[in-house]
């Protein structure tokens, strides 16, 4: 008796049909899923990118999981169990540079999405909470990326902490505070490694988990926004089923992303360098990880007085201020005004020319050996 | 047998190669998650003699001691005769670490009262095994246990 592929499938029906009769799933999102539609026009394209963090957030956690099997949280355990993870684990360097490349793909695609929608003004009315959340899990993500490069504790890591960790500690009243509890001490140590390990396992995923339920949520409630630049034109040229013709896109986006972080995992897998010492000094060309580096840059560029007050507090104060204006952009730009919309869109082309200037800037001049 | 002699339609020609892609995919993920998940072997340590970090006077008649043999534990002890004994520390039951009860003058296992007697034999309780004895040599004021050849 050799089971027919008709046979298969019938009895694969009944199962299905019995877990739906008792889950009522069919009921909750047939509807939703019927209903879902993606509007058409030339900007369709950056409707991808929100799915695409989606999908790289879902491998962070398979991969971050994975690596919690061998990762040992503390100064004297960290370095050697990351160094066995990636000489004796089987696959172990694929699982780690996968997880590696994906963060920085990951921070790279919310840079893209952020804008993206930034600048086809998806912010506006209803969507206000929709851009705050989004504005929460760029921040949260930052985070992550923070905490999760001291993990394996290693030269670059160590400085790259105790430098970022400086920042927050220059600001007056608050700031030693700041630097005390973000590195567990006054310095950092294995102290501050444990806080980092928690915070990047548990409470940043936790929080992550939560927003982005919110998130999709909210743009599930709204639908996806029409540009005003297309509204004005006439409208989209029509629209497509989000289940399957959108999804479908969106899998075969996922799969190519899946094969892009594969390659580069093998011919460019992670790099573990040398132990953290702490009483070892800082190597040349030091520097933070590529998304933090136009801030870093700024900093080094900014004079050490600016009218009386330290420079790197006006710099910090100025990114915090900039980050506080793009927070609460729908509340300013309601779209009532066409000039007010302008002049948030050369803002936005000002803050990328900005950041991609600067992060140049920053691996030129620092980039080179002995600088 | 229909299935296989009828003649290939396009439409099944593209769900067959799509279904072996997406099988290929589940398999090239599935592979090395597997492999990654099932743990290295970690080489048991290859010493087959170890100096004890405590001088032989330190062992009184008619009681035992504990020590790292590799990454297992070893139980010595020194009989109410005066002779210096070693074996495995662990019992041959379940897995618990032995230890010496003087006022028996034997090898007992608190996890479910097994007991061995002073060369190693299991006598009473589960222990369906002797424990492994090892040779015990004193170098003037070192201990040296080492596997039996």
């Amino acid at each position: 008796m050799k089971p027919s592929v008709q046979g298969v499938r019938e009895g694969t029906m009944r199962v299905v049909h019995w877990l739906d009769e008792r889950f009522g799933a069919s009921e909750l999102l047939g509807p939703l899923a019927k209903k879902k539609e993606v509007p058409v026009h030339k900007h369709t394209f950056w409707y991808y990118l929100g799915g695409m963090v989606l999908f790289l957030f879902i491998l962070q956690v398979s991969t971050g999981v994975l690596l919690l099997f061998y990762y040992r949280p503390s100064a004297e355990g960290a370095y050697e169990s990351v160094q066995f993870l990636m000489s004796d684990v089987r696959f172990g360097w694929l699982i780690r540079s996968i997880h590696a490349w994906g963060a920085n793909l990951m921070i790279f695609m919310m840079f893209v999405h952020l804008f993206s929608v930034f600048l086809l003004k998806a912010y506006r009315k209803p969507r206000e909470l929709t851009w705050m959340t989004g504005m929460a899990l760029f921040g949260v993500v930052l985070g992550l990326g923070f905490t999760g490069y001291l993990l394996p504790w290693n030269t670059l890591s160590y400085f790259a902490t105790r430098v970022g960790t400086e920042i927050p500690g220059v600001l007056p009243v608050v700031g030693h505070f700041l630097l005390t509890v973000m590195r567990g001490g006054d310095d950092v140590t294995g102290a501050t490694l444990t806080r980092f390990y928690a915070l990047h396992v548990s409470v940043l995923p936790g929080l992550c988990f939560l927003i982005i339920s919110l998130h999709v949520f909210l743009v599930q409630r709204h639908g996806m926004s029409v540009p005003p630049s297309v509204a004005r034109a006439g409208g989209p040229k029509g629209s497509v089923k989000f289940f399957p013709n959108f999804l479908l896109h969106d899998l075969m986006g996922w799969l190519a992303m899946l094969a892009c972080l594969a390659s580069l995992a093998a011919f460019l897998p992670a790099h573990l360098g040398t132990k953290a010492d702490p009483f070892g000094s800082a190597p040349a060309g030091i520097k933070p990880e590529w998304y933090f580096m136009f801030m870093f840059e700024t900093l080094k560029l900014l004079p050490s007085y600016i009218f009386g007050i330290a420079g790197d507090i006006v710099g910090i104060v100025g990114f915090g201020l900039v980050g506080a204006l793009l927070f609460l952009v729908p509340f300013i730009d309601r779209g009532e005004s066409r000039t007010v919309s302008r002049v948030w869109t050369a803002a936005g082309m000002a803050m990328i020319l900005y950041i991609v200037a600067f992060t140049v800037l920053g691996y030129l001049v620092s980039g080179a050996p002995g600088t | 047998m229909s299935d296989t002699s009828a003649p290939v339609t396009r439409k099944r020609f593209v769900r067959w190669l799509l279904g072996t892609s997406v099988g290929g995919l589940v398999a090239a993920v599935l592979y090395p998650v597997t492999r990654y998940i099932i743990p290295p072997k970690v080489g048991e340590s290859a010493a087959s003699s170890v100096t004890l970090p405590f001088p032989p006077t330190e062992i009184a008649k008619n009681t035992g001691r504990i020590f790292k043999f590799g990454n297992k534990p070893g139980i010595i002890l020194r009989t109410p005769n005066g002779d210096l004994r070693a074996f495995t520390a662990v019992c041959t039951h379940l897995g618990c670490t032995v230890q010496y009860r003087s006022d028996l003058s034997e090898i007992w296992c608190a996890c479910h009262n097994g007991t061995y007697d002073l060369n190693g034999r299991n006598i009473s309780g589960p222990p369906p095994k002797p424990l492994t004895p090892f040779d015990v040599r004193v170098r003037g004021t070192q201990i040296v246990v080492s596997r039996k050849a």
